[in-house]
Order: C-alpha cells, then structure tokens, then sequence
C-alpha cells in the first residue's frame, strides 16, 4: 500500500462530457489510489464507461482536468493513455477473431520489421504464467469462450505494461468459476502492485473485491466509500436511489403437457469437436427448465441446434410430437420456437427501425401483406402495439434499434419472440449486461409467461438467474448433462459440483 | 501546443441534412481536386468545368447525349444499388452487359427476319439472361465455396471481352465488312428506334426508368426487399431469421447481372446496330454504373438522376477532349475522383470531426 502522502494513481476532477440531448458525466470528481481496486459502480447509462472511455482517451472531457500520478496530463488517444502505463478491457473485447491470442497481443505495437513470434511467444507464456492466465498462445480467438477472450485481453494491457487497468463490467460475459477466476487474477494483480479501477453494477462483485467505490446515478458522483464499512443494502440504496426488491418468488404453478423433447443429441463445434454429447431433456408447458453451467460447456451449440442453426450430428429434437431434428430454422420458426439468443445484435438489425425488427420473423404472414407484398401500415401497428404492451422506451417506432438501451433492446427482443405465441420460448443469458431494474422487468416478464402456460428453456450463466427463475435445473458439463434437480435453495450445493464436473447424477434421480 | 485539434468522433444517428450536406461538399471537394489535375494540364479549371457543363447539358444535342448515355447506367446502375444494398459487390457488371450484347447480337443476327414486335422483347430477354448467366459464376462461388464476388466478377469482365473479341475477329465477322472486327449490321427489326434527330433509343429509356421504380418498390415496399435490406445489414439476423441468405445472394447477383446485360442489348441494338470490340460497345459503362449506384446512395430511384448527371458529365467530357485537347482518359480521372471523393465523403455521415481550441 502507498504511502497516504502519495500521489493518487488517477484524480479526475469535474469531468463533464455531454452528448446530443444528455449529459453523460456531470462534473465528476474521481480518486483512485496507487494499488487500490476501485469499483465503479452504477447502474446502466450511469455514466460509468463514458468517464473511462475518458480516462482512456477514446473521448475528450468537454470540462476538467485528469492527473495521471500527480501530474496533469492530456489524453489525447488510446496511445496516449497507453504510454501513461494505462490499460482498458472493454466490455465487447476487441480481438481478431481469426488470428491468434500471440498475434492478438502484439497487435499494434512498435516492433521491428519482422514480427518475432517465438519471442512474442514466449513473453506471452511468462505474463500467463506469472499471473495465472491460462490461454493458449497459439489458439485462434474465435476458437476462445469468453473468459478465455478476456484473459487475451487482459494480457494485451499487461504486455502493453499497463499499470492501472480499467476493466468494463468484466464479468458480464462470465460464468460464476469464471467470475471466481477473474477475481482471483485481479487479486494477484493486486498483489504485484497494479491499480485496478472496476466497472460493474453487481453488488456482490463489489463487496468481494474492491478496496473502495464510487457511486455513479445518472452522471453524477453520488458517494465514495470504502468497501468494509459498507454493504450491499446500503450501496443497491446509493446506486437506485430506492430501495430494491432482491428476490422475485416464483409462484406455485403445475407443468403440463410436454412441448420439447431432446433425445440422445450430438452437436459438433465449430472446431468439428463434439459440444454436445448425448443430451436428453424435457421441458412442459408451463414450466422454466433452467440449463446452468460454466460457459463453453455447449450452451451456445445447444441454441444453435435447437433453432436450426447448427446441424444435429445424432439424436433427435421434437415440438409437440413433431420431429424437427431436420427441418430449417425458418421451419422451425413457424412450427413454434422463439428464441432470444445471448448475443442480441445477432438478432436484430441495429440500424434499422424498431418496427422493421419486430417483423425479422413474422413478415412472412399475410398480414404484414399479401402476395409478397410489405403492408407498412400493419408492419407500424404491429410495432406500436408491442412498444405499448411491453413499455418499451424509445422516441417512436421508426428510432433504430441501436439507439436503445440494453434493457429496451432487451424487451423490444421478448415483445417480438412472445408476438408469434410460440410453443416454446428459448431465452440465453436474458438479463446480462442489464442493470436491477431491467433485470427485475425481464424476469417478471419470463415468470408470467410461465404462469401463462409457456414453456421457457432458460439457459444461463448467472446462477442466481437460473435458481430465481427455473422449475428444474439441468447442469451442462463438458457437453453433458450432469443430473436435473429442482430449482430449490437446497439443490445449490449440488448444482454447484454438478457445474464444476465434480459430480453427476445417476439417471433415476433426475427430476 | 496551441493549435486547435480535430477531433474524430461516432456519431449516434445520421440526419438526412448531415447525409446530403456530406455528398454537396464531396463533390465540391471532387471538383477542387479535378481543378488541380487540369491546372497541371494547363487548363483553366473553371473554363474547363464550364465547356463539361456546356458540352453535356447546355445544348439539346448535349441534352440528348447525355439522356443517350444515361441509359445503360441507369439500367445497370440501379441493378447494382440492389446487389450493393444487399452487400453483394458486383463488381463486374462491364462484362455482363457485354454478355447481354452478345446474346442480344446474336439473336439479332441470326433472326433478323422476325418481326421487330418479338425480335426486339427476345432480344432483351436474351440479353438478360445473357447478363445473368454471367453473374451466376460469382453467384454460386460465393454463395457455395464464400469465394468473394469482387474478384471473380471483376475477373469475368475480361473474359467477357475477349470473347466479345474472339466473335467479331472470327465467327461473326461480317463478310461484308472488308477484315475489320464488326459484325453485319442488324437488321432493320432488330433496331431500336430514336427520338427524332437523337441517339435517345426511347424504349430501352422507358425500360431503365420502369425498372428503377420498380427496384425502388422492390426494396421498400416487398417482403423479398426486406430480405434483402437485412441481409445487407446483418446476415447474422437474416440466418436467424429463418432467410435463405445465399438464394438472396445468388437472386440479387443475377438481377444485377440481367439488368446490366440488357444495357448491354440496348448499345448494340441502340447506337451501334452491330458487334464490335468490346471498347466500341461500351466505355465502361459497367463500371461507371458503379458510381451512379453510390451518387444514388443505393437508392435505384435517384439514380435516375444521378444516371443522368454522370451521362452529362461523360458528354462533357468528350466535348473538353475535343475542344481543349485533353487526353481521352481526363474524364475518366474526373469520374474516378468524384467516385472517391463520394465514397471518403460517406465517412461523415458516421463519424463528426470536432474542432477544439486548447490552451
């Protein structure tokens, strides 16, 4: 720990930057201490990312001054920011997907003619070592889960020798041992000396590991404190200004009949691997079936078979009795599944309006025209009445979707899925990246439909998630279902093991 | 460390003010540029601006030249915002409107007898498919193997010259035409008629225009346009969608391709009433197109009008070679650059550059 006479490692004083019609960061005072893990917490549009995207140099303050270890200086450009021994990991991570994580590091920096990879590599082999970063330097990144892309880019700062090092919402994409990982590498970053500065509004991450935290509303400093002398109840107060629920009780609510039935299914990866080996479950009307695992255990091939997009190498899928295990996506669209996969933008069209987007599926039906035709009059109507039911905000009907907010996109996507009446819903990682409130919308929104008769296959990485919302629970270890239990407080212990390999259950004791 | 700093920064949504402001200042700035490559020739920029705009829009011959040569770009110019819509680069369009000529041509030659009635709607329609057929080898390259369609289209344009070339060299040389590479002349049936005392060949005119309305409606106002726009956007979402992105593909590349061949039909059929090397059929047309499609910001309705500024452009081009004795390739850097200078222009309507006073 420095010295209290020292220098911060960042002060940032009345930081103001404003966007057409809103002011992002209202006269922000900001101190990170040398060594420090400081947690910026804050929820969605608080104006968190804006302030460091700042401090990063990828915008330019309107208003204030920054010191970097005493010293005033002007951030002009990630490069800047990078030569003052400053790192960022954003929250999308900017990787090449086809190259490797050893071209992915070196990427842009000074170097010779030559690009000396062995050495590059080697350098890169010591830095994982070094901070427990395990990644294979040779492995392309679309190859990488999440965690393992972000490792890369967390290795990209410390090869860059970054020394304060910013990370946006790091544990958005993760899954809770990948979250458990990260903490453990932030700690031992710690430990050799970095200064860590944390974006996030999960409250628990907050508690786990910062030294101290800034509270953000609506671009506003609202309060700094240090981490001991505080919790979770009073930060959640800090960071709504309200009081807020925590747990949503599930109704009581009997299944009924079966809508999906996957037998015996194997999937190959994109590296033509086995992603899914053998998987049966069920899920009924009425009835949340929740997938919980670390990621990379086969979630996304798992979506992508069920809506047609990856090919079923073995085994079979059925609807309502009906086999789907080869019919095309569109086919499948219209024999009843919806689907909000976890990465949104690949279902949508950001630049186009809200009501082209809420007939990406349905505008094959006479009544968006006929004959091939596009009646806009029933395309607008159709948007106007779900931005109605589903509350969602925006200007109006013809605002591109890339002008809404995670949690606006987030309901617009439900509004749609829901619009077709679908017999089943698959819903992937619904709330990340959301704040509490968006959150608490999305998973009211998903109980209701439960109690409406819907079957949901939940697949998620949150684990609270998963316990808040699933009837059952099946556990997706290395392409496997380790057991089903119920999703009840008791099970956690056991749905832990299960995620961590540690134990499977025998098949008569699923439920 | 008192100069002031341009600052480069995303913008959030793009007005149609900043769209259109964007494209005024690119071509102002295209024409500045072009005024320093005539100043190193030795002409007087403005002088020279002035005889172009004279030359292509200042006379009722200039007019009807430029209407003339507005023809094929349009046809092919609003096919390609199409494909450009639905990102498919058809960068080929050259050949497959010299594949329209051929067929076209030949139907021309061969069934000179018809009656004009059905000579003519055949040889349109051979011409488009002519033009198709060409377009289906980047087509199902690309929608089969992923091979990138700029190449392979690109690389065809040479393949269709040359064989324009082998056929009036050889086989269709027309023995009337004492060794030189010309086809016979058509028959009269096989002519389009004028407006009188033009080159305007009035029903091929009538055709680019329906067709580019109908383009226009195609994408606006069809489910089949929808599929397009969001393949073009995100192909990702298309595929989600249940859309067949590579039969939108293949479908979008073979439009383009059809309506370029019939350019290629309305040229011989047109202006020249026979086959010739490929330099005598068209100019680059297919290429100029390229620029009509992007002046027309995709959009197959303004590229009526922006078919007929660069027609005029190319007619004033002519005109300045002759009058101010340029090279004949001038014009074709005062295309090339506008084309640059639109496409760099493009970059402002997504990004706002700041300027900040620091102290």
């Amino acid at each position: 720990m420095a010295s209290a006479s020292a220098p911060p490692a960042v002060l940032m004083r009345g930081i103001t930057k404003r966007f057409p019609g809103v002011v992002a960061n209202d006269r922000i005072d900001l101190e990170v201490r040398e060594g420090e893990i400081h947690a910026l917490l804050g929820e969605n549009g608080a104006g968190k990312t804006t302030l460091m995207n700042i401090l990063y140099g990828i915008y330019h303050p309107d208003e204030g001054e920054i010191q970097v270890r005493g010293r005033t200086v002007v951030i002009r450009s990630p490069q800047d920011a990078i030569r003052l021994g400053i790192g960022m990991i954003h929250q999308q991570f900017r990787l090449v997907p086809t190259h490797t994580v050893t071209e992915n590091v070196v990427l842009g920096m000074k170097q010779g003619v030559l690009f000396r990879e062995r050495e590059a590599r080697r350098q890169i082999e010591a830095l994982a070592r070094h901070y427990h970063l395990e990644v294979d330097p040779d492995a392309r990144i679309w190859q990488l889960s999440a965690g393992e892309q972000q490792r890369v880019e967390i290795l990209k700062a410390l090869y860059r020798q970054a020394q304060i090092l910013i990370l946006d919402e790091p544990t958005s994409m993760l899954t809770p041992g990948e979250i458990e990982d990260l903490l453990k590498i932030l700690h031992r970053m710690k430990e050799e000396g970095h200064t860590l500065i944390f974006i996030t509004h999960k409250l628990d991450e907050v508690t786990a590991i910062s030294d101290r935290v800034t509270v953000l509303r609506q671009g506003r400093v609202v309060t700094t404190l240090e981490t001991a002398k505080t919790n979770e109840r009073e930060l959640a107060q800090w960071m709504v200004g309200r009081e807020v629920l925590f747990r949503l009780t599930k109704p009581k609510n009997t299944a009924g009949e079966i809508v999906l039935r996957v037998e015996n299914l194997h999937v190959d990866n994109d590296k033509q691997l086995p992603a899914l080996k053998g998987i049966s479950f069920a899920v009924r009307q009425g009835e949340i079936l929740g997938i919980a695992g670390v990621a990379g255990n086969g979630q996304r091939e798992l979506v992508e078979a069920l809506i047609g997009l990856r090919p079923v190498v073995q085994g079979s899928i059925t609807l309502n009795g009906r086999s789907l295990t080869n019919m095309s996506s569109r086919e499948r669209i219209e024999a009843g599944i919806a689907c909000v996969p976890g990465e949104r933008m690949t279902a949508l069209v950001p630049g186009m309006s809200i009501a082209e987007n809420m007939i990406l599926k349905a505008y094959r039906q006479p009544v968006f025209g006929k004959g091939g035709l596009l009646d806009r009059r029933a395309v607008n109507a159709h948007a106007d009445r779900l931005i109605a039911e589903y509350a969602v905000i925006t200007p109006g009907r013809e605002t591109p979707v890339k002008l809404l907010s995670g949690g606006n996109i987030q309901r617009a996507l439900l509004a749609r899925e829901l619009s077709s009446q679908p017999s089943l819903l698959i819903v992937a990682s619904p709330t990340s990246g959301l704040d509490v409130g968006a959150t608490e919308t999305i998973w009211r929104i998903l109980l209701e439909q439960r109690q409406q008769g819907r079957a949901i296959l939940l697949i998620s990485e949150d684990l609270e998630e998963v316990m808040t919302l699933s009837d059952r629970v099946a556990v997706l270890y290395e392409g496997e279902i380790m057991g089903i239990v119920r999703g009840e407080e008791h099970n956690l212990e056991r749905i832990g093991l299960m995620m961590a390999g540690a134990l499977r259950l025998p098949r008569e004791e699923w439920v | 460390m008192n100069l002031p700093r341009l600052r480069v920064e995303r913008r959030l949504s793009t007005s149609r003010l900043t769209s259109t402001l964007a494209l005024v200042v690119s071509l102002l700035l295209a024409l500045l540029a072009i005024g320093l490559v005539f100043s190193s020739l030795g002409v007087d920029p403005i002088y020279a601006y002035r005889r172009i705009l004279r030359g292509g829009f200042g006379s009722l011959y200039g007019l009807g030249e430029s209407l003339a040569k507005s023809i094929p770009l349009l046809l092919t110019g609003a096919g390609l915002a199409l494909a450009f819509r639905a990102r498919v680069y058809n960068i080929g369009a050259e050949g497959q409107l010299l594949l329209g000529a051929i067929v076209g041509g030949g139907i021309a030659l061969n069934f000179g007898h018809w009656p004009r009635g059905v000579l003519l709607p055949v040889m349109f329609l051979g011409g488009f498919l002519g033009g198709a057929l060409w377009a289906a080898v980047p087509a199902l390259l690309k929608a089969r193997f992923r091979v990138d369609e700029v190449l392979t289209s690109l690389m065809l344009v040479y393949v269709a010259g040359d064989l324009v070339r082998y056929l009036v060299y050889g086989p269709w040389r027309g023995p009337e035409e004492r060794g030189f590479p010309y086809s016979s002349r058509f028959a009269l049936a096989a002519q389009l008629p004028h407006v009188e005392g033009t080159r305007i060949h009035y029903p091929t005119l009538l055709l680019a225009v329906g067709l580019a309305v109908l383009l226009y409606l195609l994408l606006e106002r069809t489910k089949l346009g929808y599929e397009i726009r969001v393949t073009g956007e995100n192909p990702a979402a298309a595929r989600y969608a249940g859309m067949n992105t590579d039969r939108i593909i293949i479908l979008v590349l073979l439009l383009s391709g059809g309506l370029a061949g019939m350019a290629g039909v309305g040229e011989v059929a047109g202006i020249h009433a026979r086959l010739s090397p490929p330099e005598g059929i068209s100019p680059g047309y297919g290429f100029t197109a390229i620029i009509v499609a992007w002046l027309a910001r995709l959009n197959p309705l303004a590229a009526i009008l922006t078919a007929f500024l660069i027609g005029g452009l190319l007619v004033g081009g002519d005109a300045i070679q002759v009058a101010l004795n340029l090279p004949a390739a001038s014009i074709y850097i005062f295309n090339g650059m506008i084309l640059l200078f639109v496409i760099a222009g493009d970059v402002f309507t997504r990004y706002r550059l700041r300027l900040e006073l620091r102290s």
